[in-house]
C-alpha cells in the first residue's frame, strides 16, 4: 500500500493525477497537462511535493572521513554551507545512489533517493564500522519540496530572512521560510534557478500554502512527476534506475567529473579506476530522431539490424520541441552525427546521434 | 467528460461519425484525458484495409503508447496529417480538430449498432466507478 505524503489532500483538491511512485502516492500531473506544467517551470516558477525523497546525517569526528571513503566526490575542501553532487559506488563501480552532500556548521546532510532510502542506510551503516560517526535516518521527520524557476528567488523571498540574491548555486543556509527553520538549498532537479526546502514534516502544509499564495502572482503552479521528469532530462541530469544504477556506472553515464580519483581511497576507487585505463565500453550519448517516433526507457539502439545499446530515457521533450533520448551505445556510435536506429514497436526508426544536454541549465552561479 | 452525440463509441474509446458514404474516427474524450499530453499518432497509409477492432494506429502520449481500433471495418481513404504538427489537437478537440482517419466502411450498418452518446456515457461511469 502506497503511503500518502503530507499533502496528499492538497493533491487531490488541485484535481492531481496520484500514483504510486516508489512507494508513495504523488501527483504524476494536475488538470493542465506536463507539457504545460514543464514550460511552467522554465518560464515562471513550479513547486514539487518530493517529500518521497531521503535525508541522511552524518556527524562526529570522523564524518570527513567516512564520507571520503564512501564517496566518489572529493568533499575535503567544502566549504560549510556548500552542497555538491556525488556518487555512491560499489566495489565493482555500480552506483548504489546519486546523492547531494550539503556541508553544514555540525554536520553532514545528505539528500537521497526515494527508491533508494532502506539501501543506502545500510551501506553507510556497514562501512561506518572503524569510524567514529554516526548515520542517522532522518527521512520520516524531514519534509522536501522543491521550487524552481526563474521567478523561485522572488518567491521564496517574500517569506524567508535569508539574503538570497546572496546565496549563489550550490550554497545552502539555514534560516526560516514562513517562520519555520528550514535548510535553504540553492540546488534542485531542473536545469533551472531554484531551491531546494527541507523542514519538519510537520509543517509541510504551511509551507505548501505559504509558497502557493505568495507564488500566484509570479506564475508559481504545482508541478507533477511527469513534468519533473522532463524537466531532468533536457539537461541530462541523472536518473537512478535509468542512467545509473548497480549495472551502469559514472565513467559510461559520463559522470566522471563526480569520481575522484586524486582524493585517494574510496569505496569502488579500483574498479573504476580500470574502466577509466581501458575506457568505458559504452557512453551515454544524447539521441534525436531522424524519423517521427517516441523512444521510451528500455528501447533497444540498433545499427544494421544488430542490437548495440538501449534507451535510458526518451520521450517528447517539450523545451526544443524534439524527440530526444539519452542512450547507452559502444564508444564507435558515441561520436556526434553518427547515424543509428531506435526499434520503436518492432520497426527501426533513424536517429542521430546530438550534442547534450538538450537544455543549457539556467543556474545562478555568481550572488548578484 | 464530452461526448459527440453524432458519434457512435466502441469499449475501446473511438468514436466514429458517418459523413456521407465515408466514416471518420479518433479517440475519446475520456481517451485523451486518460492518456494526458499526447505527444505524437501514428497513422496508417491510405488505401489499408483494416478489419473490426485491428489496430490501425497509435498515440503515444507523455505516459506511454496505446493502440487505436478500428470501430468498424473499412478501407482508409485520409488521415490527419496535421496531427504530425499539432497532435496536441488530439487533446484539445478529441471530436473535431484531432480525427485520426476518415475511411470506407464495407458495411455501414454496422455503425449503428455500436454504442450511442448516452451508452457510451454510461459504460464510462460504469468504469470510473471499479476505480
Amino acid at each position: 500500500m502506497a503511503r500518502r505524503t503530507e499533502l496528499y489532500a492538497r493533491h487531490v483538491a488541485l484535481n492531481g493525477r496520484m500514483i504510486d511512485f516508489a512507494g508513495w502516492l504523488l501527483p504524476v500531473q494536475y488538470p493542465t497537462g506536463p507539457i504545460e506544467e514543464h514550460h511552467t517551470v522554465r518560464r515562471a516558477a513550479g513547486l514539487f511535493d518530493i517529500d518521497h525523497m531521503g535525508q541522511i546525517v552524518v556527524r562526529g569526528p570522523d564524518a570527513l572521513p567516512f564520507l571520503q571513503h564512501v564517496l566518489t566526490t572529493d568533499i575535503s575542501r567544502m566549504a560549510t554551507g556548500e552542497a555538491r553532487y556525488s556518487l555512491v559506488c560499489y566495489d565493482d563501480g555500480g552506483v548504489v545512489d546519486d546523492v547531494f552532500v550539503y556541508r553544514l556548521p555540525d554536520r553532514y546532510f545528505i539528500a537521497i533517493n526515494a527508491a533508494n532510502v532502506e539501501k543506502d542506510t545500510l551501506w553507510f551503516r556497514y562501512h561506518v564500522g572503524r569510524f567514529q560517526a554516526t548515520v542517522e535516518n532522518v527521512s520520516e521527520e524531514t519534509y522536501m519540496l522543491a521550487l524552481q524557476g526563474p521567478q523561485a528567488e522572488a518567491v521564496l523571498q517574500k517569506l524567508t530572512p535569508a539574503q538570497l540574491d546572496k546565496l549563489p548555486f550550490h550554497r545552502a543556509t539555514e534560516s526560516k521560510v514562513a517562520g519555520v527553520p528550514t535548510l535553504i538549498g540553492r540546488t534542485g532537479y531542473t536545469g533551472e534557478d531554484g531551491f531546494e526546502l527541507f523542514f519538519p514534516r510537520e509543517k509541510a502544509t504551511l509551507l505548501w500554502d505559504g509558497l502557493m499564495e505568495a507564488g500566484a502572482p509570479l506564475g508559481l503552479k504545482p508541478i507533477g512527476l511527469a513534468a519533473r521528469d522532463s524537466l531532468r532530462f533536457e539537461p541530462k541530469l541523472p536518473l537512478y534506475g535509468q542512467e545509473i544504477s548497480a549495472t551502469i556506472n559514472p565513467l559510461e553515464a559520463g559522470l566522471g567529473w563526480a569520481v575522484s580519483f586524486e582524493k585517494g581511497e574510496f569505496v569502488g576507487r579500483g574498479a573504476l579506476l580500470k574502466v577509466r585505463l581501458e575506457g568505458p565500453r559504452r557512453k551515454l550519448v544524447g539521441l534525436e530522431m531522424v524519423d517521427r517516433g517516441v523512444p521510451r526507457h528500455g528501447y533497444a539502439v540498433a545499427l544494421d539490424g544488430r542490437t548495440i545499446g538501449e534507451v535510458t530515457t526518451g520521450m517528447y521533450a517539450p523545451t526544443p520541441g524534439k524527440y530526444l533520448a539519452l542512450a547507452l551505445v559502444p564508444p564507435a556510435q558515441a561520436a556526434i552525427g553518427t547515424e543509428v536506429q531506435v526499434m520503436i514497436r518492432g520497426e527501426a526508426k533513424r536517429a542521430r546521434v546530438v550534442k547534450t544536454p538538450f537544455y543549457t541549465p539556467a543556474y545562478r552561479r555568481q550572488p548578484a | 467528460m464530452k461526448v459527440d452525440k453524432a458519434s457512435r463509441y466502441t469499449r475501446t474509446h473511438e468514436w466514429v461519425r458517418l459523413e456521407g458514404d465515408e466514416a471518420v474516427s479518433g479517440i475519446t474524450d475520456y481517451a485523451q484525458e486518460q492518456l494526458s499530453d499526447v505527444v505524437y499518432v501514428e497513422l496508417p497509409a491510405i488505401g489499408e484495409h483494416f478489419g473490426k477492432g485491428e489496430v490501425y494506429g497509435v498515440v503515444e502520449s507523455v505516459k506511454a503508447a496505446s493502440d487505436n481500433y478500428m470501430p468498424v471495418g473499412g478501407t482508409v481513404t485520409a488521415v490527419n496529417e496535421s496531427l504530425a504538427d499539432e497532435p496536441q489537437q488530439v487533446n484539445t478537440d478529441p471530436y473535431g480538430a484531432g480525427w485520426m482517419i476518415r475511411f470506407r466502411p464495407d458495411d455501414p450498418a454496422e455503425i449503428e449498432q455500436l454504442m450511442d452518446a448516452a451508452s457510451y456515457e454510461e459504460y464510462v461511469s460504469s468504469l470510473e466507478g471499479a476505480h
